[in-house]
């Protein structure tokens, strides 16, 4: 078909936007960030059992500018809001954000003076992952919906 | 030795210090006059037959809705490791007095009473560092006060208004 | 100093340079944010600030019923979620007055000495990570035996972190079907893992370079600043809130108090990992002898009523009721119930007015003494010796926030 049948074998036709998505969604640094519970559970995701190899973001960087995912692993105080807006601000873009767990969501059962109602007071959040703590599982899942969301994404919307 | 002979030892020593005791489940607690309590503190822990070489616990405590006066107490879970016994202390503090500083005697009393100050707005005489501890700097109130609000946002549970 | 301002290279002059660390830093296991003082590498000043994982837990559970209070425990001390639901299940049974049946005790001692074990693991894991690279695979082991006992704690409760597994007087279920098998089975596997764990790191001269005679800690100074668990008996001092104050039934099992004597990071980690072998005599010991009998104590003004019973008993369905949405009322009084949490001593302060919620909810946690002695314990030494020192004291933020 068109310009397919012309070409040698081996060789692929796609666009330039699909090609950066595929990378860009296949290695996502996730930044070393834990808050509360999650980041247990976050732990455990990138740990022998769950192996978040598999989809690529093994690799944790400590520091923000080497990361392109900021996962909100727990809840958020006002006294650390200032300070997970500086790490997201750090980051380099493209970047996502995933709120793990009920209170990165919603400020789940500390509905309270203390902690911040939901990360997307904060930041702009990408996935919300329902869960107290969620399991690996559901976090694996809400990081493959985030790969799905970042592969139809436009150039031409991030500038 | 029994609990009531700390009371004795106590009393054998500052005859009016012991306000009131008071014993529940096994638990003895004295409630100190406020001008004491260092003083006792320091007996309580350098007294061989007492031995209160540890302070485990600092906390506050506001009785506002129960209209107790003094509308404060600060509480002092206290334990001897070789006598293998534990004591509770409590202070009362009315609004705008100031509680006496135990850092001296047990120098983790440090950020415990920087929280007290923190949660409820108790300030401590002498103490070497009164800062918030767990808020941050420029937040105003102190949050386990009883008229401190809950501070909870209503939520919306998604159910359509009833009609 | 005016001089420095002249001569900015003052040689021979002692300059301090300030350095912050956290509170996102990925060993400070969590949001501890320390301020250092540094003369070159050595450190010779210290700040810890803490209060970025403030949750307001007391003051929600000053709103909330006793009931209702029991979840918010788990969320203080994440890592070992069982024995902080434990502690504070005790407390409120010790305001009201009630014993729970024994094999209620015998299933709480399991459980809380598997959180024990899936804490220390998690500690043991993430220190050695922070200390070395190479070694660092042994998180992995770590986690690996970790995830076996999360599934043991899956299958009671259905959840892996926070099971909130137990009631106020008793437990929520019996244990399910094959859990007991399941769980022996893990306990006569784990010793020869615990050995593997143990040839990788003991003896290896990278980590005894980086831990023995570091960042040390005196009996004295421990007893002083109120530091309990793992972190005073590396010290030295045999006190294990289970052997002086038993609770649960731990009286009936046979188990040895692990101390060291140098009170440095190393001996923090023999510690651990003696404990490690000790908690897994006690779970073993406690399926053996696991009794027969009802889980909850007969108290209908404070358990809920068999499910079943809802459909056939007047009384029990207004219990029901009653509880659910008014919860109970205990006696007027003050009690402070402490347990051997992982960490060290874990208390309940509870305060009641003879409402249905804790007048006052106080909990005292041991990783905030164990904050409180971080600078003492790091002044003077090297600045890579600061993570050395976080990962032995096995700090929780949510413990130490609140």
């Amino acid at each position: 078909m068109g310009l397919e049948s012309k070409l040698p074998e081996g060789i692929l036709t796609t666009t330039l936007e699909k090609l950066i998505n595929w990378s860009r969604s296949n290695s996502l640094y996730p930044v070393t960030f834990g808050l509360a519970c999650c980041a247990i559970e976050l732990m455990a995701t990138g740990g022998s059992r769950f192996d978040i190899a598999r989809f690529g973001s093994e690799a944790f960087r400590a520091s923000p500018r080497q990361a392109d995912l900021m996962i909100v692993s727990g809840r958020i105080s006002n006294k650390m809001a200032p300070v997970v807006r500086r790490v997201y601000e750090q980051m380099a873009e493209p970047k996502w954000v995933i709120a793990m767990g009920d209170c990165a969501s919603s400020g789940g059962m500390f509905n309270n003076y203390a902690i911040v109602q939901g990360a997307d007071r904060i930041v702009p959040v990408d996935v919300y992952i329902p869960g107290c703590p969620p399991r690996p599982e559901a976090f694996l899942y809400g990081l493959m919906q985030l790969q799905k969301k970042i592969r139809q994404e436009k150039l031409r919307d991030r500038r | 030795m029994s609990q009531s002979h700390v009371a004795e030892i106590i009393r054998e020593a500052f005859p009016d210090a012991i306000l009131q005791e008071e014993s529940f489940r096994d638990e003895t607690t004295l409630l100190l006059r406020r001008e004491d309590l260092v003083a006792v503190g320091r007996l309580l822990r350098d007294d061989p037959r007492l031995a209160f070489s540890m302070l485990k616990d600092c906390c506050g405590a506001d009785y506002l809705t129960l209209g107790r006066r003094p509308r404060f107490a600060i509480v002092y879970q206290l334990y001897s490791l070789s006598h293998n016994r534990s004591l509770r202390l409590m202070v009362g503090v009315d609004e705008g007095e100031t509680a006496p500083s135990v850092t001296g005697v047990w120098p983790n009393a440090n950020w415990y009473e920087r929280e007290v100050y923190d949660m409820f707005g108790i300030p401590f005489a002498d103490h070497p560092d009164l800062r918030r501890i767990l808020m941050p700097d420029d937040f105003a109130g102190h949050p386990l006060r009883k008229d401190f609000p809950l501070g909870n946002e209503p939520v919306d549970h998604g159910l359509p208004p009833r009609s | 100093m005016s001089s420095t301002q002249t001569s900015p290279v003052a040689i021979g002059q002692a300059e301090t340079m300030i350095l912050n660390m956290g509170p996102q830093h990925p060993s400070t296991h969590g949001v501890l944010r320390l301020i250092l003082e540094l003369d070159g590498e050595r450190i010779v000043g210290v700040r810890p600030d803490i209060g970025y994982l403030h949750s307001g837990i007391e003051k929600t559970g000053e709103n909330r019923t006793y009931r209702q209070v029991l979840p918010y425990t788990d969320r203080m001390d994440y890592a070992s979620a069982n024995t902080n639901n434990l502690g504070y299940v005790l407390a409120v049974e010790k305001l009201l007055g009630i014993e729970v049946p024994l094999r209620a005790q015998y299933i709480r001692v399991i459980m809380a000495e598997l959180s024990r074990v899936a804490s220390h693991l998690l500690a043991i894991g993430t220190a050695v990570m922070d200390l070395s690279g190479l070694i660092g695979v042994v998180l992995m082991y770590c986690f690996w035996e970790r995830e076996k006992v999360l599934n043991l704690f899956e299958g009671v409760a259905g959840s892996r972190m926070t099971p909130s597994y137990f009631r106020i007087g008793g437990l929520v279920a019996d244990l399910p079907e094959g859990w007991v098998e399941e769980a022996r089975a893990f306990v006569q596997q784990f010793p020869r893992q615990l050995d593997d764990i143990e040839a990788i790191v003991t003896r290896n001269p990278i980590f005894l370079e980086r831990t023995v005679g570091i960042c040390r800690l005196s009996a004295e100074d421990a007893i002083a600043y109120g530091i309990t668990g793992p972190t005073l008996r590396a010290s030295g001092v045999r006190y294990d809130v289970r052997k002086a104050m038993p609770y649960s039934g731990y009286d009936r099992f046979d188990f040895e108090v692990p101390v060291g004597q140098n009170g440095d990071v190393y001996d923090r980690y023999v510690v651990r990992m003696a404990e490690l072998r000790q908690s897994t005599r006690i779970i073993e010991q406690a399926l053996n002898d696991l009794p027969d009998g009802p889980i909850n104590a007969e108290e209908r003004k404070i358990v809920l009523p068999p499910k079943d019973e809802l459909d056939t008993s007047m009384e029990a369905l207004i219990h029901h009721f009653k509880l659910v949405t008014e919860g109970f009322h205990p006696p007027v009084g003050q009690v402070f119930m402490s347990v051997e949490s992982s960490k060290g001593e874990l208390g309940y302060y509870l305060v009641s007015d003879g409402g249905p919620r804790p007048y006052r909810f106080r909990v005292r946690t041991p990783s905030f003494a164990a904050v409180q002695v971080l600078p003492l314990i790091i002044k003077g030494s090297m600045l890579a010796d600061v993570v050395a020192a976080i990962g032995s004291l096995d700090l929780v933020m949510g413990e130490v926030d609140r």
